[in-house]
């Protein structure tokens, strides 16, 4: 139904539906709906007072039902065939100049926006309300399109599917709290450090995991996120145990804390104390590491390596072929990824002060392995993007009272807030099935980059 | 005569109770093209398989030497020696059967195409040949190392690698195609570029299997010319399995039959041409009958 649906709108692409057809296909919904519904919905068994059982009809919720699929085929005749029509014409069509020069200039757009977005926030809403849109938008997000470039090279590039990347995370984090709190050393000092001990553990599950593909390196990798989990919950006498670690050190400004006392920040500078320059500079700081691993993302691509991580996606047979170790190839893959949610880590146990087990469920996992779907597998613009889109979404919609405004004050909309960001979720896969970014940007080119459709490249399915 | 290149020595493959190969020996020489002809099922692409370290042999010795042919009297000591390769002034022999599929392709450099094309779909047709010369590169880059901090000499080794991607991109007439996807290439050109591929890693020996399935006859003698042209100008000895008769015949130096994973013939294509043994296994008819069932079908 679907498929004649699309090619008769194709040859009459712009305005006309064939009436006759969506009218058919209507009367053919109708009657499926009574086949299927009737009884199902029209007749109800219940059993009255003295205990026999009595069929009830239920005809008026039955045409509702009716109305319903007739309508939903209606809709798709009239509204959504012609757009997948229109949309499939246009997908034929070489891309426009317009989007050319979009995509041209909205990386250098983009890289300003951030850079003045405190300033930005400052001069919108003051600086009592900045600190939650630097925090809980700017550093959030931050966070995760850190996470999302990481678990990038290892489903994005090397097509190696992992459900436990939260693992390197929490290893990052615990990493710095523990040696932060017993070492005494800086922020900046442990950064590699917990980056280094998380590609280490990347390793580890790199190991065990070389010969399996698909849906059970997910199977395993999902594990093991559960296994760094339930350690960090069980070893109480490191970590804590659920209690958590709290009284994290918070990093400094070269030295200079953020604090009160007469030697902080605020008093080296003469500023009046406010908690919002620690909230700029965690800002920038997270920044800074986002702009560092872009940097090296898009270097490693260019070169050997990342081309190899993605030839291993494509054909992994075909590598072995011509001299390339898979094993170290994956190896590197799960490393470097590793590092990267490492580097991410160590900066939320340093921005948040306390960490526990409950920051680094699986929940978190999905929403960055979401990120990197949403973006478009392999890209790096594109998971930037899509972090923004997820985060932000989420925060965002943590204060939906002006939901109360078009439901009604009874409406209570933290109850829908998952609910709404599942759907839109369902709508972006709809609308941009192979991610917001559908294209692969070759690495190497002769004469022309062009841009190769997602359809040809391979998705990470280990 | 050529120096042999390739030893193979009583190769036998068992999967559970098959046996696929079945004490296989033969010969590859340098600078020739070795057919390796057969029915359908008859182990040809196992053979394959068990060479470039794909698939363990059961049973068998493959010698593979570079450089100087006095190399072949070190196959006793290597083989009692339990290594993988022996290095001498003159040049290094290697046991095949004793390496891992990736340092067969690196080390004793056999390349290999697959019967059913395996590219790199969603890659660009450049960025194929690039992967092809991963090892060199990823070593001009330090290991990624220097490369990401921008030092080192990873340029011009980039350069020099795009360059000879180009000259095999010319070698099979896919300039023009170059910043395209691989997947998106038609059939024929596919084939042209694994081919194409296979010869940016700097092979010894070439391991075509059925690089003619599927072509026209245009593209067939552009086939036979490419493989020629592997073997007189970048001294590459050739292993070809293939179906078709014309081009088997044509470029062939020495062909090999095998039926049900036993060698039945062994010699020059005039010689095996006629081989009544090899004749039969073809038609799916026993030796003697060989004779009726010609006559019946010319008459
Ligand atoms: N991995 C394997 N496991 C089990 N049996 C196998 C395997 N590979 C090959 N075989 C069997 O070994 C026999 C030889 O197969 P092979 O693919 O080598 O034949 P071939 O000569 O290449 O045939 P074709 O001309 O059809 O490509 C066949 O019976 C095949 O089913
Ligand atoms: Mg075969």
């Amino acid at each position: 139904m679907h498929n004649r649906q699309t090619s008769i709108a194709v040859q009459t692409p712009v305005a006309g539906v064939d009436l006759a057809s969506a009218g058919k296909d209507a009367l053919f919904s109708g009657l499926l709906a009574v086949g299927l519904f009737l009884p199902l919905i029209g007749f109800k068994t219940v059993t009255n007072i003295r205990n026999e059982l009595i069929l009830e009809t239920r005809f008026g919720l039955l045409a509702i039902f009716i109305a319903v699929m007739v309508a939903a085929s209606l809709v798709n005749s009239f509204v959504i065939a012609p757009w997948r029509a229109r949309r499939a014409v246009r997908e034929r069509a070489p891309a426009s100049r317009l989007a050319g020069v979009l995509s041209k200039y909205f990386a250098p757009f983009a890289l300003g926006f951030v850079l003045i977005y405190p300033a930005l926030v400052f001069g919108l809403v003051g600086s009592t309300g900045a600190t939650k849109w630097i925090d809980n938008f700017g550093i959030q997000i931050l966070i995760y399109v850190m996470l999302g470039f990481g678990l990038n090279i290892v489903v994005g590039l090397a097509g190696l599917l992992d459900l436990g990347y939260v693992a390197f995370y929490a290893v990052g984090a615990y990493s710095y709290a523990l040696l932060a709190q017993t070492f005494g050393l800086s922020f900046f000092a442990l950064l590699p450090v917990a980056g280094i001990l998380a590609a280490f553990w990347g390793m580890m599950l790199g190991f065990p995991v070389l010969r399996l593909r698909g849906d059970y390196l997910a199977i395993v990798t999902l594990a093991f996120g559960e296994i760094i989990r339930l350690v960090l919950i069980n070893w109480v006498p490191v970590t804590n145990g659920y209690a958590g670690i709290s009284g994290v050190p918070r990093p400094s400004f070269f030295g200079i804390p953020f604090n009160a006392s007469d030697d902080g920040f605020a008093a080296t500078f003469g500023l009046p104390f406010s908690p919002i320059y620690r909230t700029i500079f965690l800002y920038y700081l997270i920044l800074a590491l986002v702009l560092l691993t872009a940097f090296v993302t898009l270097r490693l691509r260019r070169l050997p390596i990342g081309r190899a991580w993605e030839a291993l996606r494509e054909d992994e047979i075909a590598c072995r072929s011509l001299g390339i170790n898979t094993t170290t190839t994956k190896l590197t893959a799960f490393a470097t990824g590793a590092l990267f949610g490492g580097f991410a880590g160590s900066f939320f146990a340093a921005r948040q002060g306390f960490i526990s087990p409950e920051s680094f469920t699986f929940m978190e996992s999905a929403t960055v392995l979401a990120i990197v779907v949403l973006g478009g597998m392999g890209s790096t613009m594109g998971v930037a993007i899509a972090a923004v889109i997820m985060i932000g979404g989420t925060e965002i919609l943590r204060d939906l009272d002006f939901l109360k405004d078009i439901f009604g004050p009874d409406f209570d909309p933290t109850q829908y807030r998952m609910l709404l960001f599942g759907l839109a979720m369902v709508l972006i896969m709809v609308w941009k099935p192979r991610g917001l970014v559908a294209t692969r940007a070759p690495s190497a080119f002769l004469r022309e980059r062009k841009a190769i459709g997602r359809d040809l490249v391979k998705e990470g399915h280990g | 005569m050529n120096a042999p290149l390739l030893r193979v020595e009583h190769l036998s493959m068992r999967f559970g109770g098959l046996v696929a190969v079945n004490d296989l020996s033969f010969t590859a020489e340098a600078n020739s093209i070795t057919a390796l002809i057969g029915p359908n099922g008859a182990g040809k692409t196992t053979v394959f398989n068990c060479i470039t370290g794909f698939y363990k042999p059961t049973t068998g010795r493959l010698g593979l030497v570079h450089g100087d042919a006095a190399m072949w009297d070190d196959l006793e000591t290597i083989t009692r020696r339990g290594t993988r390769s022996l290095r001498r002034p003159g040049g290094i022999l290697y046991l095949l059967e004793r390496m891992p599929d990736y340092l067969v392709a690196r080390h004793a450099r056999v390349a290999r195409t697959f019967q059913n094309i395996r590219l790199f779909p969603g890659l660009t047709v450049l960025e194929n040949l690039l992967v092809a010369q991963h090892n060199p590169l990823n070593r001009a880059s330090g290991y990624a190392l220097l490369g990401v901090l921008g030092i080192g000499g990873y340029r011009k080794a980039e350069r020099a690698a795009i360059e000879k991607a180009c000259y095999w991109l010319e070698a099979v007439d896919l300039m023009s195609r170059a910043d395209d996807p691989a997947g998106e290439l038609p059939y024929g050109a596919q084939r042209r570029l694994e081919i194409a591929r296979a010869m940016c890693t700097d092979p010894v020996l070439l391991c075509l299997d059925e690089p003619a399935a599927g072509l026209n006859p245009h593209e067939k003698a552009d086939l036979n010319e490419l493989i020629l042209t592997v073997r007189d100008k970048h001294a590459t000895a050739v292993l070809l399995i293939e179906h078709d008769m014309a081009v088997v015949m044509e470029i062939s130096d020495h062909i090999i039959v095998l039926d049900y994973g036993l060698k039945i013939a062994d010699g020059a294509p005039e010689d095996v041409r006629n081989d009544a043994k090899v004749i039969a296994a073809y038609l799916g008819v026993a030796e003697q009958e060989v004779e009726r069932v010609q006559a019946e079908v010319a008459g």
